[in-house]
């Protein structure tokens, strides 16, 4: 029992910095991971990707400005991620380029406008921490500000999800009926911009994509109903939080690697094992119902 | 004499400056049942958009006497994401949105509306189904109870029959025709003449150009059909600017 005490709940117990990650997980899980569930079924998985990496330049400004200041960061993330998301959305509904080549485009200039604010400053900034994040030095205000988007999200999410399924399922008939197109996706743009600079505060820029799809796409193979999807998605993006967390204490390795390497577990688990996964296609049983 | 639903008034339509809709003159009533026949590029799905007001016309216009109906919309081609796991039930709720809007909830009516709308098209018992596993005459299906629900006054029907079984085309041309007794008007892109003939007291037969409009017996003759047949169906890019009957438009005609 005490070997067991001792390896999946002691560091949490013992140390307040591994609670305070864990406090952060969470807050991410129930906030990002929704917002993934969303850009999966809108065939949108490399879009937080690409956003991740406009993020960039508008956190070294910040950083240049104030130093290592939470706020300015994360306000310069903001910043960037917004203008690069709006003009690849927005964009991609009045010219002939979809909203993929938009998003290529702007990235691409992003980020090249960040890594040449990282390379021509003086002051050595700590890149390694931009893109890979430090979950375990997350402070009361860092806290605060997860919980604070992950609030914002949820309440958003709620208020625009008829809409937003409707434009997912049946853009045609949104567009017929109603205005809110364009406005809704445009909001839902920015909720993933907004939980990407919650995410790189513990990931890192680059990671934080990871806790947003991989427990959606991992949970697509549990369910077929967007509810329990949503579900499913926010269980599997816990659980991988915890263990990741533990596993990274107890190996020593960097925090965010390994929650993120532990959610892609997940989803090679579900993979093969899930209702819909490959092992249930390979054993067909023997028998077949009549209608 | 009744005032019409819909005129349109030497009305083109098109892309490009190019007509797939050329100078159409007539009318609709209230509560009458059309058929829209004609070749593949005749303008049939134009006329609707037309109608619909995702098209703004290149010359002459649609009117509306009686104000502008409530309109529902069958496209052609569905353009649904069929990958997004939906109940049935949600997905037919989409149609109830001129009473739920973006954000209020739905009520215990509305429920029934949709539990109804099921029986009606003969899918009760798929309420819990997700979107992906139906058949294509069982989409067909739902996508009728979403147009049952929604209440509309005007109709518009782009080819709701293709690729769909004869069982299931009989019931759908059953709740066509109890749409009519309720008083609604129905335009429904039609290819299959015999099924026009038995089932649609009107009919437009157009080929770009209107071949000719009105009783569907004296519509679909031997006649009206090689004329329309006869219709170039590409748009000629080197075609000369179209002056018919002295107007002042500027697109170009299709010969």
């Amino acid at each position: 029992m005490d070997y067991l005490y001792q390896l999946l709940f002691a560091p949490f117990v013992e140390f307040g910095f591994m609670r305070r990650a864990l406090i952060g997980c969470v807050a991410l899980a129930i906030s990002a991971t929704p917002v993934g569930v969303f850009l999966m079924l809108r065939r949108m998985s490399l879009t937080g990707d690409a956003i991740a990496h406009a993020i960039l330049p508008g956190a070294a400004l910040g950083y240049m400005v104030a130093g290592l200041s939470l706020g300015a960061m994360t306000l310069g993330g903001l910043i960037a991620g917004w203008i690069v998301a709006l003009l690849a959305g927005g964009l991609a509904r009045i010219t002939v380029l979809k909203e993929d080549a938009n998003l290529a485009v702007f990235y691409l200039m992003s980020l090249a406008i960040g890594v040449l604010l990282v390379s021509t400053q003086s002051r050595n900034i700590d890149l390694l921490h931009l893109l890979f994040g430090s979950v375990l030095a997350l402070n009361n205000e860092a806290l605060v500000l997860l919980a604070s988007i992950a609030t914002l999200t949820l309440l958003l999410l709620a208020l625009i999800l008829r809409p937003l399924v409707l434009e997912c399922i049946d853009p045609g008939f949104l567009k017929r009926h109603s205005r809110l197109g364009t406005p809704v996706h445009l909001i839902f743009l920015a909720l993933v911009v907004l939980n990407l600079v919650a995410g790189f505060q513990a990931l890192g820029t680059l990671m934080a994509v990871g806790i947003m799809i991989l427990p959606a796409t991992a949970a697509r193979f549990w369910s077929r109903q967007l509810d329990s999807l949503l579900l499913v998605a926010v269980l599997i993006a816990l659980f991988g939080c915890w263990a990741g967390l533990l596993m990274s204490w107890h190996l020593d390795w960097p925090t965010g690697p390994a929650i993120i390497l532990m959610l892609g577990l997940l989803h090679l688990f579900s993979l093969f094992f899930g209702v819909e996964g490959l092992v249930w296609r390979w054993i067909r049983p023997a028998k077949h119902y009549k209608a | 004499m009744t005032r019409s639903l819909i005129q349109f008034d030497n009305l083109t339509l098109g892309y490009d400056r190019h007509p797939a809709v050329h100078h159409l003159n007539g009318e609709i009533q209230p509560g009458s049942l059309w058929a829209l026949v004609g070749p593949n590029g005749a303008g049939k799905s134009t006329l609707l958009k037309g109608l619909m007001g995702e098209l703004r016309p290149l010359s002459g216009r649609i009117v509306w006497p009686q104000g502008r109906s409530r309109v529902a919309y069958l496209p052609q081609r569905s353009g649904l994401n069929l990958d997004f796991p939906l109940r049935v039930t949600d997905f037919i709720s989409f149609g109830l949105w001129s009473s739920t809007g973006a954000f209020r909830h739905l009520s215990a009516e509305c429920k029934a509306r949709i539990g109804d709308a099921l029986v009606q098209v003969g899918m009760q018992g798929f309420e819990q189904r997700p979107l992906d596993s139906l058949s294509g005459g069982q989409l067909q299906r739902v996508l009728f109870a979403r147009l049952l629900v929604e209440k509309a006054d005007l109709l518009l029907l782009d080819e709701p029959f293709a690729a769909v079984d004869e069982a299931t085309t009989q019931d759908l041309l059953a709740l066509i025709h109890q749409w009519q007794a309720q008083g609604k008007t129905l335009l429904v892109v039609l290819h299959d003449l015999y099924q026009v003939r038995n089932h649609f007291p009107q009919a437009l037969l157009l080929a770009r150009d209107k071949v000719a409009m009105g009783a569907t017996s004296e519509v679909l003759t031997p006649d009206n059909l090689m004329k329309a047949r006869r219709m170039q169906a590409p748009f000629d890019p080197l075609a000369p600017l179209c002056e018919a009957d002295g107007s002042a438009h500027v697109h170009r005609e299709a010969r």
